[in-house]
Parts: C-alpha cells; structure tokens; sequence
C-alpha cells in the first residue's frame, strides 16, 4: 500500500510535466487545429532560458519562473508571427511541416550555441525530503505539483472569465463568424500562442530543476507524451488536458513499477488508440457534430 | 481503352531511355559510388514519397507512421534474407514484407479510418511507434536494439529503379482508375462524396493499404542495399523525412513527390558541406518554402505524356482542370 | 499550361542532377592528383539525437591534427588534412558520407564514425573501397565481426568491445564487492546497454535478481528505483551514459537505496559530478578508460589543452577519439606513406600504442587489449582505482 501511494506521487509528478506541456498543446490545437510540434522545443528553449538566467543573474526561484515564462511567451509569439501566420490559409498540412521546420531550429540552433551535451541545473531550491511513514515527498515534487494547479486554475479563469478568453472560445468556434463580430482573430490567436509557449517554458524550467538535468534534445520525448496526453484529455479542453497529463504520468510510472518497464512507450500509445476509438473527442472532450 | 496507344509506348520509352542513361553514366564512371548511394536513396524515397502521396494527398488522409511500415518490410527482409541467402530469398522475403504491412495496415486503418479529422494521424504516429518498440523487445526475432548486421547485399541501383518504377506506375494508375477518382473525391469533398453513394472507408482504407505495401518495399530494399537495420533507423523522425518530401513536392503530385525527392537528395549532398550549421539550414529551407510556396514545388500539377500528344485536356487530382470541368 | 509547368519542373530538376554530378566529379579528380597530401576523413554527429557523443570526438581529432601539424606533421614534413562530415544522427547517412570521403575526397584513412550503428554502416561502405576505418567509440562486439564470421579487415576501434568490459564488470562485481545478488538497470533501445548486460549475465557467478529498463532520454527514475528499493540485491548494475546515469544516482540516493551503483564507461563524464550531486556519489564504481585524475603527464596536457580549446573538460568520448587520431599517425608513420592497404597493416602491428586511454596494442580481432581500470567514488571524488587484468577474464 505504502508503494502504492509513493508510486502515485511518482506519477503525479511526472503527470504536472506532461500537463504543462499539453495545455499548450491543447490552446494551440483547439484554436487553429495546429498540431504545434514546435511545442516541445519550447519547452526546452524555457529550461536553457531558466539556467541561463540562474547562472548569470542570480535570480530566486520566482523572479526566474517569470522571466521564463516572459521570454518563451515572446517566443512563441514570434513563431507565430514569422511562421505561421503567413500560413493561416494555405492547407494544414503546409503549417504542420512549418512546424517541423521550427522544432529542428530550435533544436539544431539550441545545440549550435550551447552545444550537445546535458548540463546539469544549478540547485536554487532547498530541496528536502518531508517523511510520513514509509513515504516521502521532496520540496520540488510539491513545488511542481503547486505551479502546475495554480496555473491550470490561471489559465481556466482566463479562458472562461475573462473578455479575452470569450474571445478565444469564439474564434476556436468558428474563426470566420468572430471575425464578423468584431473580434480580431489574429490578436487573439497571437495570444493563445503567448499563454501556450509560457505554460511550456514554465515546465521547462520546472522539470530542469527538479530532475537537474537539460539537453537541446530534451523537448521531443515530453513533447510527444503531452501530445498524447492532450489527445487522451479532449483536445480543446483546459482541464482534458491537466486529466490526459496525470493519467499518462501515472500510467508510465505504474507500468513502471508493477509491470513490465520494456513495454512502457507502447502501452501508452495503446491507451491513445483505444480511447481514440471508443470516444473519439478525448475524456473531457465535446463532441461536436459534422458541420454539412 | 487500347494498352497500346502513343502515350503508353511513350511512358514505355521514358522508363527505358532513363534507365539506359542511368547505365551509360554508371559505365562511364559520372555516377561513382557516392553517386550510386544517392541515387538509390533517392529512388528508396521516390517509393517512400509516392506511396504516402497517395495516403496524404489524394485521400486526404495525414498519416504520421510510415516509417512503421518501412520497418515491416526492412526486417521481413533483414530476417528471411539472413537465412536465404538469395534472389529467391529476397524476392520472398519483400512479399512477406508487403504482406504483413499490408495487414498491420488493415489493423490500424479499419478502425481509425472511419474517424474524421487528424485522429488518423495520431494513430498511426502510435502504430508506428508500437512497431519500433515491439522490434525492440523481440531480441529472438530481430535482435532488438542491436539490429541485424552483414545482410547480404542483392538490392542494386538497377533494382530499387525498377521498384521505383513499379510504385510509380501502380500509384499513378490507380489514381487515374475509377476506385481512383473515389480516393480522390473523398479528399475534395467526404460528405459530398459519400453522399454519392461512395464507400468512404472502404477508399481511404485501400489508398492506406497500398501506401503500406510501397513502405514496406523501399524497407526491403533498403536492408539489402545497406546490410545493416536497427529500430533507431525508423523513428518517428523518419516518417516527417518522407512527409516534407511529399508536401515540399506538391500535396497530390506524383510528378511532385518524384521531383522533390530528386531535388532534397540533391540539396542534401551539397548541405553535408556545411557541418553544423546544415541541420539549421536545412530548418530554414523548409520553412521558408512553406511560406512562399506552401502547396510545394508542382503543387497537384501532374506531367502527363498524353498532353505532349494531344491538346490539353484533363489531369486528374489537378484543381485547375476540376474547376474547369465544373464550369462547364 | 500544366503540362509546360510539370516539364519546366522535370528538366530543372535532371539539369541540377547533372550539374551536381559534374561538378563533384571534378572536384574528386583533382583530389586524385594531388595525393601528396595525407588527407583524414571524420564522419561524427554533431546534430541529432546522439550528437553530444559525436561532437567531442570530432573536437578532439580536430585539435590532435593540429597538434600533429604543429609538430611538423607525418612522413617527413606533410601536413594532414582532415575533412570532417556530420552524419546528422541518420546511419544511411553515415554509408553514403564514408562513400564520399572513399570515393570523391580521396581520403587514406577515415575516423568514426561514433555509435555502434553507424559505424558498422560506415564500415560497410568504406571497407567495399578498403579504406582503413577507426572508430573511437564502437563498443558492440559485432563492429568487427564480418558477416562469415571473420575480422572485419579495414574496421578497427578504440574504445573495449562490450563483451570484454561486460566481462570485468562481472568479475570486480563477485571478487572485489563481493556480490552474490545484481539488480540490473538498463536502456533496452541501447545496443551497448544490452550488450554489457549480456556479457555480464555470461561471466557473472552470482544471481540477477531483478532486471529493469529506462530509455535514453528519460529524467524520471522513481518509479523504477522505488520498487527496486523494495528487493533484495547487494549490487545495482545501471548500464548507461552519465546523461541517465547522474539522475539515477541521485534519485536513487534520496530515496534511500544505499547499496554500492557499479556502471560502465559510459559514466566517464565529468557533467556525472553535477547531475548525481557530489553528495549523492557514493559507494559509485565505473569503469575507465581515462580519468582526469590520472597522474600521467600525456592525459594532463591532454586535458590541459582541450579545456583551453573548447572551453569544458574532455570526456571519455573525446578521449577515445584523440588517441584514434594518435594512432593513425602512428600507423602511418609506420607505414612509410598514405597508401591505404599499407596504413592498414601498420594498424595491426600497432604495437603498445600509449595513449590517454591506456597502453594497447590490436589482438586478431582488431580489438585493442588494455587493462580495465575501474574508479571508487566516494562524496563524488575518486578515492580509489581497481584494475582488473585481462588474462583474469
């Protein structure tokens, strides 16, 4: 039972990384249905941003968290600007290539200047290890957990309270009819782009302190996993998205521990095509019907 | 109509005069071994290309896992071939390959195929990704992560253009065929489509079937060209390769796809000068094509013999030449 | 209109084709004709996921040519050229380059490439235009195995084939911490992971408990480490780079596994220090081919210098790769001239080569026969070196 409970604690560290990184995916996905492969990098770029910032200045812990998330929001906002944007009406599949051709400059630039090899991240957090029994939990493992519900309820009051996120909910509707109403649907897409590419740099320089550990190439594996993880919650959905994260960490993490650790990657991409098939929209997902 | 007509003794005479070509530049001595390498991986990429064309672009169906299909093939190969040493065996063993892809294919697209929307895609990038790690965990069979090594060397140049040749003329007949034209309405319009009475999952499940198969052969002749496979080889990374060719040259171009596998295994030998900034360059490249030219080189234009011979007239999958039939 | 499009499109491409093919060849023969120079070829990732094995390596050789031009060169005088190629982690790429460097660089001798993978695909070019080829890092045992059996002929290596330092693993596992029970952690996608853990299960007399798996790439360890926390085992083998290796040392310290980590080569970095944190590397045991603490004058310069150069201590890569340089000068001073079957033969008669790795000499199997040294770390300092001898094996 104790392993039980610490391996979820395993997960459910594991599990904030994905969501960080999937909710970007799901904004950007359920406003333009561009699958951003770019994303992953940015979550990288946010990790170097985040040491770069540590070993240079000196910074604590929340100063540098939103310097991060500033500089990969600007990031990702000039992505968009510079790349797709010029995009938005040539065919889907021309942007998604676009956003391949991002992803290996990110990564091939990210290499070029701070070359290949893993850095290790320097340690700003005190981080101690809190024992209830035969379970423990560190400092890092709450903080992560932490960051990641207080900017998921962030970003869901933005999406559902706020002007701005009326707007967003409008253009991802139906881009066409919001234009009409007088909102301007570049803006708003540009701004999904800016909270996207901060949630990813938050998580990349969440995950560089807490696993010590970064390289130029780190983006692809989370990246695919936060895809899938989006994919499972119901793409489109801010909290499909936190629930297809920790569901995906969780399952890792126990495979991991109670089954067969060589079949991990499979069983886990098993668990996307058989909830793709039995319900198509994802967990939280809304299904919305043809449009003749 | 006639099988032998002007156009089809002119196709006829194309394949010959380049391969007689081909064989007067190798004998020379223009075409080198580096030379030879890139043409055979040029022409292991016209298969690959043409083949997902037919899936991405005239079935209108994303498909991320090729490379899972390539690997089907390259270790039916890498496996039968290491104990058949022979044409026979070869032969054999790229059936069998194309056979098991072409089931694997089934597997995936009954189900995912009547999905709407990019939930195809994201399964067959799982599809591909359960292949690679279901080839890792094998060791018995094809000896994981090691990969299988000394495969003997049958695929030639001679070859792998002859196979080019074969997927070129399947794919492009098939698209002018009636089950063709279905493929490729399902693309213009589903629903219009299917309210014609067209089975739309039967289509798209057949151009997934045959897209499969070409994998499957350019994996085969990839093993015993090169003699060494290993599960790293067919990464996800490996199916984006084939899907830039297929955008880069045209989405629904065969003519494109063809192109613009000649064209990147050109650029590509004159970027390995450029070290380390080549990977960065070459992520410029493609981004800035996107922008200025995003429905690739030829578009969904097709070379057509017939066209030298007779006024113009239609080309199937070309937008142009569809506009125009509706206007009239 | 179509039609004059397709073929505009058609023609372009074949006219770039042949000017491709033109040009280059005139490149090539002018190489030819020129061979006074002694030119090197280096096929080495430096873009794409295996490239921070590939970089230091090219970096190495790039700074021992220079110091060899420096000292005035090979074969009485001559300068050697290097042509360096990135093979951009994609192995077919890595056949196609060693044609190249064969064929139209016209090189003596080529170096790499890194991977195991990609060597033996290099190696199964350039050996069809026998050019003698070095890798500094393959490790799988089949690198140099033809495919009936034989020695590759033109295929030579630095770094210990798997099978040997499997092998010295197993045995400074029972002799020296006297292990009777091995957990194994492993990277199943890993060629050289499997192959370690193979010839260690082969040698080792004791009992493997429990076998776990991660893959490259991977931070989070918890999982796996929290229930191999929960068995019995006196020894936890991780056979990995230090890119895994570091946070799975000190994941596994925090959660309190304290039994002694023995680990290979692939360990030798000095980034292990930061990832693991110096508090959490004891009771550590890897093996080396090199350490920056040796007290040998050859690896303090070497050290020294590369430092100085690129700005980060060498790893274990770039050492490998430096004495590959070192042995090809060596042979091709021997060799009295650039021919390539001439190199090749000076190659096996190399003969107690001294390099930052160690003193080797080639055995039949083109495989280079050194000690096994093995380093003690205790609160992230090597307190102490286990050599295990190869006639122990």
């Amino acid at each position: 039972m104790d392993t039980l409970i610490q391996q979820l604690i395993n997960g459910l560290s594991l599990g904030s990384v994905y969501a960080l990184v999937a909710l970007g995916y799901t904004m950007v996905y359920g406003i333009i249905n561009l699958l951003n492969f770019a994303h992953g990098d940015v979550y990288m770029v946010g990790a170097f941003v985040g040491y770069y910032i540590i070993t240079n200045f000196n910074l604590g812990f929340l100063p540098t968290l939103i310097l991060t998330m500033l500089i990969t929001g600007i990031l990702g906002l000039v992505i968009y600007q510079v790349a797709y944007r010029p995009l938005r009406n040539s065919t889907r599949i021309a942007s998604l290539i676009t956003a391949i051709g991002m992803s290996y400059l990110l990564q091939n630039g990210m290499i070029y200047i701070a070359g290949p090899q893993t850095r290790s991240f320097p340690q700003i957090i005190n981080n101690q290890l809190y024992k209830f029994g035969a379970i423990q939990i560190s400092t890092m493992q709450l903080l992560m957990l932490a960051t990641t519900i207080l900017l998921m309820i962030a970003l869901q009051l933005i999406v559902q309270q706020t002007k701005f996120g009326k707007a967003m909910r409008a253009v991802s509707n139906d881009p066409e009819a919001a234009q009409l109403m007088g909102i301007n649907s570049n803006q708003v897409i540009s701004f999904t782009f800016f909270l996207g590419s901060m949630l990813a740099g938050a998580g990349g320089m969440l995950v560089g302190m807490y696993y010590n550990t970064i390289t130029p190439t780190m983006g692809a594996g989370p990246g695919l996993k936060a895809f899938i993880a989006a994919v499972v919650g119901g793409i489109g959905s801010v909290p499909g998205a936190m629930l297809g994260g920790y569901l995906i960490g969780i399952t890792e993490v126990m495979i991991s521990a109670f089954g067969n650790s060589m079949i991990r990657d499979a069983v886990v991409y098993l668990i996307l095509i058989i909830i793709l098939l039995v319900r198509p929209s994802g967990i939280l997902g809304k299904y919305e019907p043809e449009k003749v | 109509m006639k099988i032998i007509n002007r156009t089809n003794i002119g196709w006829l005479i194309l394949i010959i005069l380049t391969y007689v070509i081909l064989e007067v530049l190798t004998f020379v001595g223009i075409i080198d071994p580096f030379y030879e390498i890139t043409v055979v991986n040029i022409f292991i990429n016209i298969i690959l290309a043409v083949g997902l064309n037919l899936i991405v672009g005239f079935s209108g169906q994303l498909s991320l896992g090729h490379a899972g299909f390539m690997a089907i093939g390259a270790y039916a190969t890498g496996i039968l071939l290491s104990n058949i040493p022979s044409t026979g065996g070869f032969i054999i063993s790229i059936l069998m390959g194309m056979i098991l892809a072409g089931l694997v294919a089934l597997v995936v697209g009954i189900p995912t195929l009547r999905l709407k929307g990019d939930y195809f895609a994201i399964a067959t990038l799982g599809a591909s990704e359960i292949i690679r790690v279901a080839i890792l965990n094998l060791p018995d069979l094809t000896n994981g992560a090691v990969g299988i090594s000394g495969i003997p060397l049958i695929a030639d140049w001679r070859f792998a253009y002859f196979a080019a040749t074969l997927t070129i003329l399947v794919v492009s007949n098939y698209i002018r065929s009636s089950p063709g034209r279905a493929t490729i309405s399902i693309r213009e319009d589903e629903i219009a489509a299917e309210s014609l009475s067209i089975q739309t999952t039967y289509y798209k499940n057949l151009a997934f079937l045959i897209g499969a198969v070409t994998a499957a052969l350019a994996g085969s002749i990839h093993t015993s060209y090169f003699g060494v496979i290993n599960p790293g080889q067919f990464t996800f990374n490996k199916s984006i390769d084939v899907l830039i060719i297929v955008v880069f040259g045209g989405i629904g171009s065969v003519t494109g796809s063809i192109v613009a596998a000649i064209a990147l295994g050109i650029i590509n030998v004159y970027l390995q000068q450029f070290g380390a900034l080549r990977m960065i360059v070459y992520a410029l490249v493609l981004i800035l094509i996107m922008i200025f030219k995003p429905s690739g080189l030829m578009g969904n234009v097709e070379f057509s013999l017939s066209q030298l011979f007779k006024r113009p007239q239609d080309v199937p999958g070309s937008i142009e030449n569809m506009e125009q039939e509706k206007g009239v | 209109m179509n039609l004059k499009k397709g073929l505009v499109g058609m023609l372009a491409a074949t006219a770039l084709f042949a000017a491709g093919c033109g040009s280059r060849t005139g490149a090539g023969g002018n190489a030819a004709n020129e061979d006074e120079e002694v030119t090197l070829g280096t096929i080495f990732a430096t873009t794409g996921s295996v490239s921070a094995y590939g970089t230091p390596q090219e970096n190495a050789i790039k700074m021992a040519i220079d110091e060899i031009n420096e000292d005035g060169g090979v074969l009485d005088g001559k300068e050697i050229e290097l042509v360096n190629y990135d093979y951009t982690s994609e192995d077919t790429e890595a056949a196609q380059l060693a044609t190249r460097l064969a064929t139209q660089d016209n090189v003596d001798a080529i170096l790499g490439a890194d991977t195991s993978g990609s060597s033996k695909t290099a190696l199964q070019s350039s050996s069809k235009h026998e050019v003698p080829t070095l890798s500094p890092s393959a490790s799988a045992d089949n690198y140099t195995v033809a495919s009936d059996d034989t020695v590759e002929e033109w295929g030579w290596r630095v770094a210990f084939p798997d099978s040997y330092q499997g092998g010295a693993l197993a045995r400074f596992a029972e002799k020296d911490l006297g292990a009777q029970k091995v957990a194994i952690l492993m990277d199943n996608s890993s060629d050289y992971s499997i192959g370690l853990v193979d010839f260690f299960e082969e040698t080792f007399s004791g009992e493997v408990v429990v076998k776990e798996n991660f893959t490259a790439g991977q931070t989070d360890f918890n999982a796996t480490l929290t229930s191999l926390n929960e068995r019995d085992f006196d020894v936890l083998l991780v056979t990995g780079y230090y890119e895994e290796g570091g946070p799975i040392v000190r994941q596994a310290r925090e959660i309190g596994l304290d039994q002694p980590i023995l680990a290979p080569d692939g360990f030798g970095n000095q980034a292990l220090i930061d990832l693991a944190g110096p508090e959490n590397l004891n009771d550590v045991y890897y093996t080396t081919q090199f350490t920056v603490l040796n007290e040998n004058s050859l690896v303090n310069q070497f050290v020294e210098n590369y430092t100085e150069r690129f700005g980060s201590e060498p790893d274990m890569f770039a050492a490998m790769a430096y004495d590959a340089a070192y042995v090809m000068r060596d042979a091709i001073e021997r060799a009295g001239s650039e021919n390539r079957q001439e190199i090749n033969e000076a190659l096996a008669e190399t003969e107690n080569f001294e390099g930052v790795t160690g003193t080797f000499s080639y055995d039949d199997m083109h495989n280079p026969s050194k000690s096994v040294t093995i380093l003690e770390l205790q609160n992230g300092e090597a307190v102490n070196t286990y050599i295990v001898d190869p006639d122990d094996l």
